[in-house]
């Protein structure tokens, strides 16, 4: 019996050193970068290099939000958040409503249309990027939110997402909805958005992150600082020839730009949890 | 004023034709069971009532409209579907108060109906829950709710009942019936179910292959039946069908023709002693009567149903058959009910 026990209580221990172990490998370099957003450039550059946060937290974060590099990151950061707001939502939008053409409309071509969107999912942003610029350089986008976001809205993922969805809820209630009165635009907003409040609320975090990390496309098309996304903008702090690299300020940049995705991870993951619970359909 | 009448109705899915042309008036206050073997196209002749399918050809009225082009919330009608349909993320006032605030009713009426429906369907204490924390038979008294509150002209429900266990579907027929009567609406009901048609319907409708065979009262259609189908059909277990005539003093009936006796018109004497002898195969005591089956010297197979205090004819034995010959029906080869 107390052999048993024991053994028990040695593999508890070697899963969680495991599990520990993992967890310190993946969080190492954010530590890492944490101290280093704590400590002064001296003490960074000389060995050995310091694992404990230093003293001078709020000196570096004050500095790289007012000062930062090309632009404060504050701005940056805002910029960010517009692009990344403004992508998620507006693909949100536009796969919704065109998910519910192709599944709840007949019309002539309906089926080439979905194979267009779905196409589109061999195309990446990475692949198509050089017409987009062209497009955007000519409509004069340059420099601008619009420009930032609305090449990236298109999408094929979330409407396929939206359309299996929509697939599953029973016809019987969508003629129900018709009995009662409700015409298209009502059944959407009254039954279909309320039944697909959980879907939603996963795309926004998927998509939120997404959009935050944009690195490639904000590296063409913003030349002005001011139009800087915090993730470029770190790249763009890196300095180039003989400058003095401010490493403090840009690991603080660093732990900045990390922060919103986490927080609405975070914000969003009662939500998911409800919703996986009390499966309604 | 709601009285429905079907013209010569049609329905075609592309070249193939599922509705032969259809006709029937109903009046004002009538409970109408639509009843027939799945695919008989019972729920399209309802949906086409309802406007969820078109038609094809022909005309239905209800009141004094031709409804042919009108959407569903446009032709008064309410409609209990069979697998409720509720709307999973609304609370069953919602459910019920969802069509009253489309058509713009002010609030405070909404509020007096659905408290009025849910006092009728003793539904009252679960007014704010979600469909999916109700019970079968709660989810179908919701579904009841959300077409009573509309006040429309016309109820019409798609097999409501078969989703339900039998103990329930049994009390559910009864408060159906009881709420039409209170209610005096017209009703169109759908059903498989030959027992709920006759027990529910004024007058039922019984559709095969896209042809409605007979429209009569229940007990109407049950003694008369126009078609041997109908005669197989309704009634349980069916109307015995014999391939020569049984009659005395009858010749043989023409080719393809055959008789029809309801099991309950047979009575058991002496062999030899009726117009037929059966070779009992075995019995069936159901308490308050016996099913007797067995096979007659012409190899048709026989059922007679006898009171359950009769003594019991032993399998294998011979027994004879004693019929009124004015209770033998006579179908042609064409399976219509021809007079003799």
């Amino acid at each position: 019996m107390s052999g048993m026990v024991e053994k028990r209580g040695l593999g508890t221990w070697l899963t969680h050193g495991g599990l520990i172990f993992g967890i310190a490998v993946i969080c190492f370099p954010i530590w890492i970068a944490f101290v280093a957003s704590t400590v002064t450039q001296d003490d960074l550059v000389r060995p050995p290099m310091p694992l404990l946060p230093g003293p001078h937290l709020l000196d570096n974060y004050l500095e790289a939000l007012l000062t930062g590099g090309a632009a404060p990151v504050w701005q940056m950061l805002f910029n960010s958040l517009v692009m990344a707001l403004g992508i998620t939502i507006g693909k949100i939008i536009i796969s919704l409503l065109s998910a519910y053409a192709i599944v709840y409309f007949k019309f002539r071509f309906r089926m080439l249309f979905f194979w267009l969107i779905f196409m589109t999912l061999m195309l990446p942003v990475e692949v198509r990027i050089v017409p987009t610029y062209e497009v955007v350089a000519n409509l004069g986008l340059l420099n601008s939110y619009t420009g930032l976001i609305l090449p990236l809205i298109a999408s094929a993922t979330a409407t396929f997402l939206f359309r299996q969805l929509f697939m599953t809820i029973p016809d019987e209630l969508t003629e129900a909805a018709r009995v009662d009165g409700a015409g298209p635009i009502r059944f959407f907003i009254d039954i279909l958005l309320p039944m697909s409040r959980t879907n939603i609320a996963a795309l926004f975090v998927i998509l939120f992150i997404y959009g935050w990390n944009q690195y490639l496309w904000p590296l063409l098309i913003t030349t002005d600082p001011s139009m800087n996304t915090v993730v470029m903008g770190i790249k763009q702090m890196l300095p180039t020839g003989d400058q003095t690299v401010e490493w403090p300020v840009i690991m603080a940049t660093a732990m900045l730009a990390m922060l919103p995705p986490v927080l609405v991870v975070l914000g969003m993951q009662k939500l998911f949890v409800k919703g996986l619970v009390e499966s309604e359909k | 004023m709601a009285e429905i009448k079907l013209e010569s109705i049609r329905k075609s899915y592309g070249r193939t034709e599922v509705i032969h042309g259809i006709d029937a008036e109903i009046s004002d206050g009538e409970f109408i069971v639509i009843v027939g073997p799945s695919g008989c196209g019972k729920s399209t002749l309802l949906r086409m009532v309802a406007g969820l399918e078109s038609i094809t050809s022909g005309d239905i009225h209800i009141g004094d409209r031709v409804v042919n082009r009108l959407e569903p919330r446009e032709r008064d009608i309410a409609m209990v579907f069979q697998n409720y349909a509720l709307y999973p993320h609304m609370s069953v006032f919602d459910n019920m108060a969802y069509g009253l605030k489309i058509a713009n009713v002010p609030k405070a009426e909404i509020q007096a109906r659905v408290a009025e429906a849910a006092r009728m369907l003793e539904l009252e204490p679960y007014l704010d829950r979600k469909p999916r924390q109700l019970s079968g038979g709660q989810r179908q008294r919701v579904a009841m709710g959300r077409a009573i509150v509309r006040k429309p002209a016309v109820f019409l429900f798609d097999e409501p009942l078969s989703n339900l266990d039998a103990k329930l579907r049994v009390q559910m027929r009864l408060e159906i019936k009881a709420l039409q009567r209170k209610l005096g609406v017209t009703a169109l009901y759908v059903t498989h179910d030959q027992v709920e048609a006759m027990t529910l319907a004024d007058r039922m409708i019984v559709m095969n292959g896209g042809v409605a065979e007979q429209i009569g009262a229940p007990l109407d259609v049950y003694a008369n039946p126009a078609t041997l189908f109908v005669a197989g059909f309704i009634g349980s277990p069916p109307m015995n069908v014999l391939s020569h005539d049984i009659r005395p003093g009858r010749g043989a009936l023409d080719p393809g023709a055959v008789i029809g006796v309801r099991p309950e018109h047979i009575d058991l004497v002496a062999p030899g002693a009726g117009l037929i002898d059966l070779d009992v195969a075995f019995c069936e005591p159901l308490g308050a009567e016996t099913l007797v089956h067995g096979t007659t010297a012409a190899g048709d197979k026989l059922v007679v149903r006898i009171d359950g205090e009769v003594e019991l004819p032993a399998d294998g034995t011979r027994i004879g058959l004693s019929i009124d010959p004015a209770r033998i029906l006579v179908f042609d080869a064409s399976g219509r009910r021809i007079e003799t």
